[in-house]
């Protein structure tokens, strides 16, 4: 694809073009990287790779380590604690090499801490129009800042880590614009739910997608993140909005930001990279919010996702004959019957984590949910902040204790209990969770995870079973 | 990086829309920084029944498929997380070449720099793979043959295939990619120079 004339290009175009330091044959381009992020259980394997090929970072100032994938979540943790037989020699590699090559690093217990898609945007280490990438899948969700993020593989990074660029194909853009606006008690997690379910989990495939209409522009910035963590669930590498006052004046001040004279340069730069009017997308999808409801998924892909007041589909229903089977198989590991209603169907857990749904702006609206109420007994309820700034404010707000009045377990910021790194706590359990994925086995061995916005888990907490939130507003 | 032409062999189908990579090496495994250890856990919760013993019924624990040099597979395989173990668990297992109507997109450059080649192939030459392998109980092989950018069925059908060519011509040479990245500096700094006057603050965080 070739670089579109002034006045009609996307930001994506926009964004690319400016990163090209190469154009290499055949239609790739090596980019510059302005930001790596690296976490202890890929990026510890990249540093490894690193230096047993006996070479050294490029720019270290660009790089940033954190640990936040495999350190425990357990309240009073120590430097090394995970429940992952490998997670503290990970750990130590990580630790150990960002001291020695002087990237900028955020230990267990730094105040900074959290999960990495989490605490870029709150550092601004992610902003408009900067390329990061991370060893993550979900790195695209701080594409809620304007930036071009995406997850990248190992060996990607330890590219990226020797020569501060990355070899990329360019990708077709697609624009999403949900429009109308947000009902009280649905959220960017159900818009983005209900856009997957009706475009299917594979529609992404070979697209950077721009997030518009006004239901993106009403988005805070923390509901952003939240619609572009999940791009990668649809299979789209890149999930962007681009920015906006919204998106400046979040970041203004942060501690990576550019301050002073060379803030005015930056945000006179920023605003020049919306999408022109006239600028052309490969594909276009368009959604209306207005009657949007919450969403809740039944199966094993995040496709597979229906409003809270309906039921288990018939497999029949299903599209074609791969979807027909996969849906056969999501109801045999979800054990499920179709016909069966979502609402009132019985949970033995319920988690509020992840880089998806553990910002503060979500902790509320699960708090406002839970004040004053009880988790149904029996019922495991756990609350993982997505970081540690975020817990601090949270506890500052009273929030942690209307947590643990109500019998969730408040725990310290990290990836935690989204995907099963060695704590079977969920095996055999079916889970409602504000995180991303509903694979088989990603929360536990045979974990039959709902995926759902935290004021709807919230609300499954206090009855023991899928509960819509619209009824505690 | 390690190098891959072409390969003939034993080809398993795994006819299932979306399998994950959580599917091909769940999280559990992915410990440790080393390069290799994972081929074991290859699809480990779908290839080993709860008390650890292979469970027969899984296509890759069936003869002839525990030789398998190629899957074949249905759309979107290997999305989900970007985990590189997904395509050394793989390789380890003896994998050079998955044929797919489409792939996860960092699975699929993941694929090209650990001696993978992700083919992709419209649905229906995949089933029509499928059924040729099948009616010969999987002893029939299938070849990928990444110069003729070509899939060879048991029988003979020739199936031409796109790749993107930067990707394909690095994992033909098995080249170095860093040290190609290195040797063009010139060309890099000069374009990090004119960048730097535009974007200053994306140089020097503070
Ligand atoms: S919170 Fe979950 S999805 Fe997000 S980075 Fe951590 S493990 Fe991945």
């Amino acid at each position: 694809m070739t670089a579109q004339v002034a006045g009609t290009r996307t930001f994506f175009d926009k964004v690319w073009d400016d990163h090209v330091a190469l154009r290499l044959q055949h239609g790739a381009d090596l980019l510059q990287i302005d930001r790596l992020v690296l976490h202890e259980l890929s990026g510890s394997q990249a540093v490894r790779a690193l230096a047993d090929a006996g070479r050294e970072p490029m720019s270290r100032g660009q790089v940033f380590t954190i640990i936040e994938h495999l350190i425990s979540t357990r309240p009073g943790r120590g430097p090394n604690d995970s429940v992952s037989a490998s997670g503290p020699s990970m750990i130590g590699t990580t630790r150990d090499a960002s001291r020695r090559y002087g990237f900028h690093f955020i230990d267990y217990d730094d105040p900074r801490q959290g999960i990495a898609h989490v605490v870029a945007p709150e550092l601004a280490i992610a902003f408009p129009g900067a390329t990061l990438v991370c060893c993550d899948s979900h790195t695209s969700t701080v594409g809620g800042v304007g930036a071009l993020a995406f997850g990248i593989g190992a060996s990607e990074a330890e590219h990226v880590l020797a020569t501060q660029t990355l070899m990329q194909s360019r990708p077709r853009t697609m624009r999403v614009d949900f429009d109308g606006t947000l009902p009280a008690g649905v959220y960017a997690k159900d818009m983005i739910l209900s856009l997957i379910g009706a475009i299917g989990a594979n529609a992404g495939i070979g697209y950077a997608v721009e997030y518009a209409g006004t239901a993106v522009r009403a988005l805070s910035v923390e509901g952003r993140l939240t619609l572009c963590n999940m791009s990668i669930e649809f299979s789209a590498k890149y999930g962007f909005v681009p920015p906006d006052d919204t998106t400046l004046e979040f970041l203004v001040g942060r501690q990576f930001a550019p301050k002073g004279a060379a803030w005015d340069a930056a945000a006179a730069y920023w605003r020049t990279l919306p999408s022109d009017a006239g600028a052309v997308f490969d594909r276009k999808v368009a959604l209306d919010c207005s009657a949007l409801e919450p969403q809740v998924t039944w199966g094993i892909s995040p496709q597979q996702v229906g409003a809270i007041g309906a039921r288990v589909p018939e497999p029949q229903e299903a599209g074609d004959a791969e979807s027909r089977l996969l849906a056969e198989r999501a109801l045999e590991y979800m054990r499920l019957a179709p016909g069966t209603p979502l609402l009132g169907l019985p949970v033995d857990a319920v988690y509020v984590g992840s880089c998806t749904n553990a910002r503060l702006s979500d902790l509320r609206a699960a708090a406002a949910v839970l004040k004053g109420r009880k988790v149904k007994p029996g019922l495991q309820a756990i609350c993982v902040p997505g970081s540690t700034p975020v817990k601090c404010a949270a506890e500052a707000e009273g929030i942690d204790r209307i947590f643990r009045e109500a019998g969730f377990e408040w725990h310290e910021s990290a990836c935690g209990l989204c995907g099963n790194i060695g704590d079977n706590r969920f095996a055999d359990l079916r889970v409602i969770s504000t995180t991303n994925r509903n694979f088989e086995g990603r929360q536990g061995p045979k974990t039959r995870t709902h995926l759902a916005s935290p004021a709807t888990v919230a609300a499954s907490a206090i009855e023991g079973c899928i509960a819509d939130p619209r009824r505690y507003l | 990086m390690e190098s891959l032409v072409r390969v003939t062999g034993i080809a398993a189908p795994m006819m299932r829309i979306n399998i994950d990579t959580d599917q091909i090496i769940p999280a559990l495994y992915l410990g440790g920084t080393d390069a290799k250890g994972y081929g074991k856990h290859l699809f480990a919760g779908w290839r080993f029944l709860p008390d650890g013993s292979p469970d027969p019924a899984f296509i890759l624990n069936r003869e002839p498929y525990t030789r398998a040099r190629v899957l074949l597979a249905e759309r979107n395989f290997g999305c989900g997380s970007s985990r590189e173990r997904a395509p050394k668990a793989l390789r380890e297992f003896g994998i050079r070449a998955v044929i797919a109507p489409s792939f996860g997109g960092i699975f699929f450059n993941n694929c090209y720099r650990n001696g993978i080649a992700p083919v992709e192939l419209p649905i229906d030459a995949v089933r029509a793979i499928v059924a040729e392998v099948e009616a010969a109980q999987g002893q029939a092989e299938v070849s990928v043959d990444l110069e003729a950018k070509t899939v060879v069925s048991p029988g003979g059908a020739r199936y031409a295939f796109d790749a993107p060519e930067t990707l394909r011509q690095m994992l033909l040479q098995g080249v170095d990619e860093i040290a190609l990245t290195l040797g063009r500096m010139p060309e890099i700094d000069s374009y990090r120079a004119r960048d730097r006057q535009r974007r200053p603050w994306a140089y020097s965080p503070d």
